[in-house]
Parts: C-alpha cells; sequence; structure tokens
C-alpha cells in the first residue's frame, strides 16, 4: 500500500481547478464556437474523470425537514443504520473515523470534518498523510411547494495504487454511484417510512 | 409451510418452504385463506420475464387472516383481511397522490437497479412478481409476511365470504381503474379488447359509471358469453371485421374509448434484450401488439386509450402517427389499488358489484400446478382459479358457468 502525503486541501484545489478546465478543454474539443456552459451539475458532464478524480454524486427528495435529515447525518450511531457496509463511525473533535467493513475485514478511514452549516452542509475530507484521497459532502435544499428535503451528496476520490483495492473491496465490486445512490435510498426510506424496504421473509434473510 | 415456487418455464411446484416472520416493525403475517393465479401470473409461468429466480414464491390475489403483528402494524391478530397486490408505504409524495404503484420506498434499494436501468425509475415492490419489482414471496403459500401492513390490507367484515371480495386485491380495481382512465360521459361507447379478468371487470365497471354501450372483442366463446352477461355487445375477431363493425357500431364515429386489456408477452432485462426478444417473437408479439395497435386505429378523434394490459419492454410499430394526429389521450399504469380498495368493497356490501361469476375453477393450494397448467392451455373454460390452503387434493370444483 503506497503513502500518499499529499495535502488534500491542494488536492481539492488542484481537483476543482481540473473540473473547471477540463469542461473547457472539453467544450473547446467538441465543437467551435465554444458552447455556453449549461445549467446542469458538473458531474453530470459526458466525462468520468476530474483530473485524477471520480467523482460521483446523487439528489434525492426526502420528506423531511432539514433539521431531521442533517441530524442524521451528524450522528455517527445513526450513519451506520443507512449506509451499507459501514461498521462503526468514531467522532472526536473534527476527527472522524468511518471503518469500513470490506470482505477482508474493517479498515478505518480517516477523515476530518472541513464544513459544518446547521440544517444546511455537511463535508468530510481525508486526514492529511492517510492511504485513501477523499472529499464528501452533503447539502440540503428545501424542494419546492413543501414536497420535502432535496438532498444531494457527492464524493471525489483518486483511484490510484492500492487504493483501488481497498476501495473496490469497500465498494465490493458496485459502482460508487450506484453504492452512494443506494445509501441515500436507504435514508430516504428510513425518515419517510420508519425501516428500511426488504424482501427477506425471515430474519438475517437477504 | 406448503407454497407454490417457480423454477423454471411451465414447472411450478408446491414444496415445503421455511414460514415467514416478521421483520420489519409494519409487517403482518397473513395466514392465506383463499389465493388466485392471475393472468400476468401466465407471464412467468411462460418465463418471458427474466428475475425470476428457482424457488421463489409465486401469487399476488390473496387473502386471509393476520396471525401475527410487527409492533407499529395496525392490524389485530384474527383480522380478516384482503392484501393488495401492490406493496406501499403510504408516506412517500406518491402515495400521498395516491399514486400507490408508484411508491418510492417499498422495492428494496438494490432490487431497483434492474427497473431504474428499464424504466428510467425504480417501480413499485409486488408480492410474488420477480425479483425486478422487489422478490417478495408471493401470497400462493399458506403464509406470507405483509410490509406496510398498516397501508394496504383492508379489513373484511365477517360472514361475507372470501369469494365475494378476494377479487380486491387486484384484478377488481384493475378493471375499475381502466375504466375511470376512460373518463366516460354520457353517450360514450366503449370498446374493450379482451375478456379475460380484467377485461370483464372493466366492462362491468364502464357500464357503472354510465357507458352508453361497451363493446367486447375476443376469440373465445366462453368469454364472450361472460361478456354478453354483463351487458356488453361482443364482437369475436375471428369472424368480424373488428375496425368496420366498430365504425358501424357507433354511428361512423368511431369509439369514444378504448381499453387494452391484452397485454403483451414481451418483457426483458436490459433494453437491448427486449429488442431482440420482441424481434424474435414477432409472430407470438406481433397478435399482442396487434390487439394495441388495433385499438389506436378504433377510437374515434381526441379519444381515450387506457391501458390495463401488461407491457414491460419495447414495442415495434406503434402507431405513434395515430395517435397524435387524432390527438389522442393515453393513461396506464400498474393499479393503484390502495386507492379504490374502500369504494369498491362498500360496493360489494352493497350489492353493485358481484365478482363471483368470474370463478371457473376451485382447487386445493396442492393442486396449483393443475391450476396453472389449465389456466395457462383452456382459456376457454378455465376463467379464473381460486385455491385454497391446506384444502386436501382434488378434482377441480366447477363454478358458476362450469
Amino acid at each position: 500500500m503506497p503513502r500518499r502525503s499529499s495535502g488534500l486541501p491542494v488536492a481539492a484545489t488542484v481537483l476543482a481547478l481540473s473540473i473547471g478546465a477540463g469542461l473547457a478543454v472539453g467544450a473547446a474539443m467538441k465543437s467551435a464556437p465554444r458552447r455556453p456552459p449549461d445549467s446542469a451539475p458538473g458531474r453530470t458532464a459526458r466525462r468520468s474523470h476530474f483530473g485524477g478524480y471520480q467523482v460521483a454524486g446523487r439528489t434525492v427528495t426526502i420528506d423531511a425537514p432539514r433539521s431531521r435529515i442533517f441530524q442524521m447525518w451528524r450522528d455517527p450511531n445513526r450513519l451506520t443504520d443507512f449506509m451499507e457496509g459501514l461498521a462503526a463511525v468514531q467522532v472526536s473533535g473534527d476527527s472522524v473515523t468511518w471503518v469500513v467493513q470490506s470482505p477482508d475485514g474493517r479498515f478505518p478511514v480517516e477523515t476530518r470534518l472541513v464544513e459544518e452549516r446547521p440544517d444546511e452542509a455537511l463535508a468530510w475530507r481525508s486526514a492529511e498523510g492517510a492511504d485513501i484521497q477523499i472529499e464528501a459532502k452533503v447539502q440540503l435544499r428545501d424542494a419546492p411547494a413543501g414536497r420535502g428535503t432535496e438532498v444531494e451528496a457527492h464524493v471525489a476520490w483518486r483511484p490510484q495504487g492500492g487504493i483501488v483495492g481497498h476501495w473496490a473491496a469497500m465498494l465490493r465490486g458496485t459502482d460508487p454511484a450506484i453504492r452512494g445512490k443506494q445509501d441515500l435510498k436507504r435514508l430516504k426510506m428510513l425518515l419517510e417510512t420508519g425501516e428500511i424496504a426488504t424482501s427477506a421473509n425471515r430474519k438475517g434473510d437477504d | 409451510m406448503r407454497a407454490l415456487t417457480w423454477h423454471g418455464k411451465h414447472d411450478v411446484r408446491v414444496d415445503t418452504v421455511p414460514d415467514p416472520q416478521i421483520v420489519n416493525p409494519r409487517d403482518a403475517i397473513i395466514e392465506v385463506t383463499a389465493t388466485a393465479i392471475c393472468g400476468s401470473d401466465l407471464h412467468l409461468y411462460d418465463a418471458v420475464i427474466p428475475g425470476l429466480q428457482p424457488g421463489d414464491i409465486l401469487g399476488h390475489e390473496f387473502m386471509g387472516r393476520v396471525v401475527e403483528t410487527g409492533p407499529k402494524s395496525t392490524l389485530k391478530k384474527g383480522d380478516r383481511v384482503v392484501v393488495p397486490f401492490t406493496i406501499s408505504c403510504g408516506a412517500c409524495f406518491f402515495c400521498g397522490q395516491g399514486q400507490f404503484s408508484a411508491c418510492d420506498n417499498s422495492n428494496p434499494v438494490e432490487k431497483q437497479e434492474a427497473s431504474e436501468l428499464l424504466y428510467g425509475h425504480a417501480v413499485s415492490g409486488l408480492f410474488g412478481y420477480s425479483h425486478m419489482t422487489g422478490g417478495y414471496p408471493g401470497g400462493q403459500a399458506e403464509y406470507v409476511r405483509v410490509p406496510f401492513s398498516d397501508v394496504g390490507p383492508i379489513v373484511i367484515p365477517d360472514g361475507i365470504p372470501d369469494e365475494q371480495v378476494l377479487f380486491l386485491s387486484d384484478i377488481l380495481p384493475t378493471g375499475w381503474m381502466a375504466a375511470e382512465n376512460c373518463d366516460i360521459q354520457p353517450g360514450d361507447t366503449v370498446a374493450v379488447w379482451g375478456c379475460g379478468p380484467v377485461g370483464l371487470f372493466a366492462i362491468q365497471s364502464a357500464l357503472l359509471m354510465g357507458a352508453h354501450q361497451v363493446i367486447a372483442i375476443d376469440h373465445y366463446p366462453g368469454r364472450l358469453d361472460l361478456a354478453r352477461g354483463l351487458g356488453a355487445k361482443v364482437i369475436d375477431y375471428t369472424q368480424t371485421h373488428v375496425l368496420e363493425a366498430l365504425m358501424e357500431m357507433t354511428g361512423g364515429i368511431g369509439p369514444d374509448a378504448v381499453i387494452d386489456a391484452v397485454g403483451m408477452e414481451s418483457h426483458g432485462f436490459a433494453p437491448d434484450r427486449i429488442m431482440d426478444a420482441v424481434k424474435q417473437k414477432i409472430g407470438v408479439g406481433a397478435d399482442n401488439i396487434h390487439a394495441l395497435r388495433m385499438a389506436l386505429m378504433a377510437v374515434r378523434k381526441g379519444g381515450r386509450v387506457s391501458i390495463p394490459g401488461v407491457y414491460g419492454g419495447m414495442a415495434d410499430k406503434f402507431p405513434m402517427g395515430a395517435l397524435m394526429e387524432k390527438g389522442l389521450q393515453v393513461r396506464t399504469g400498474q393499479t393503484h389499488v390502495q386507492k379504490y380498495t374502500r369504494e369498491l368493497l362498500h360496493r360489494i356490501l352493497e350489492g353493485e358489484i358481484d365478482t363471483t361469476f368470474l370463478i371457473s375453477h376451485r382447487l386445493s393450494l396442492e393442486d396449483a400446478p393443475t391450476g396453472y397448467r389449465n389456466f395457462h392451455g383452456k382459456q376457454n373454460e378455465w376463467t379464473k382459479v381460486v385455491m385454497t390452503p391446506g384444502a386436501a387434493s382434488g378434482p377441480a370444483q366447477g363454478g358458476d358457468h362450469g
């Protein structure tokens, strides 16, 4: 497992710049004259790499107030209720360690809480010197006409070296975009219905 | 418990399987007292719906008695209930709109991927209808785990025989919604393709909603007789030019509304496979596509098209021009069963609606494979099969019209 030592604030800046630059280059290559940017979120661009990063994200509307959803994301004991393959979350000040259950056993992903705006946004970024370079953000917006809250989650990570193996194990071969989407849907089920749907006919069945 | 399980094309068996348990807080366990085979179960029997796994328990038209309740269930032990085939949470945006079959929260998340790929969105969970709709064990069994039991099941007063209310689970509301989707106005003619259970209940419903006349189209004499018995005029397409006849029977205008209660046996797991399946089966599929095409050609300008028939994939040679140039309105969808059960139970109790005329054969659950074989192969005589778990195996008991 190679250790990466680049500072993540730097990485995030690089990420932001590279997304912008990549889009500009992509747009310039597509056609001339250059197309003006559209209204869609950047991650829905017709490209899968943003610099050296992979980006995945999804928005789900949940019929619950922002405050209730924010509390779920802020409470380490609730995160494991809807995030598949997450064994535990340990919080100590700004430090948040996500203990991931993989087929190879448990391993920690160490992050720092880098943004917290109550009832609006939370963001985590991997700790300096961590094996896995990752940044994740959750944003909450009121949905129109009293339809609840639009919950947008996205994650950017750098799939390199041995990290790929770890990450792939963590995701059990599932596309991270699908995985994140499924976690958001579980959160929606939990908040809207009080339970997570299963077709298991007996406790403990799959 | 004993349950009817699927093992492959035309291979269903009654096996002994583990009893269900309460898994989620809103669950209830139902001891099944009556369960039916639906026309759409034949799609599974023919193995044209992928996403079934050997050992899956089929069945989505069932009722019974509550034997166990989760802490959040509102049912009581001993309640007699009919269970809608659509599993709906009652709390999401769609349930709030009465669009129960579009429920966001009843299809387990890991099972939603297939329908997102195929349809753009995940459909709701259904009992006993493949893993694309959740992989929920079905009701052709002695016991069923019923999720969201505080929303779906409707409690039936004692003293009403099972057979009078069993079809509240699917085909009666499905026929009713098909007619409602016709937005029937005074003087309207409604033409119905297909006189299976859904078509027959759509005929009955359209007449109750005030249609001037209902014209039923099929080729099984037995089924056309049932339609005639409900008050419909009938067309046997093997002896009559349907489009010409419909124009002549509507003063040269055409039916104001049409109902496709036939559906199409072409389903698939991924878009490319569906296209292949349709193209490979063009001889088989064409008849079924033919019914919808005929309906679109027959309906008058500005008319309404209601499609309760089950479609799962894509269709070739869809008459888009007729749809646009005649300004047609199309309404379709899996039935929002929970929206209709109370009103329809009331109409049954008031004697306005009888559903028992449909039942042609009564069997023990132990003889379910015989039921499937005959419902599939002898459609003229076997119009509806109702099965009783726990009953001794034996020859089928005839219905009201044998």
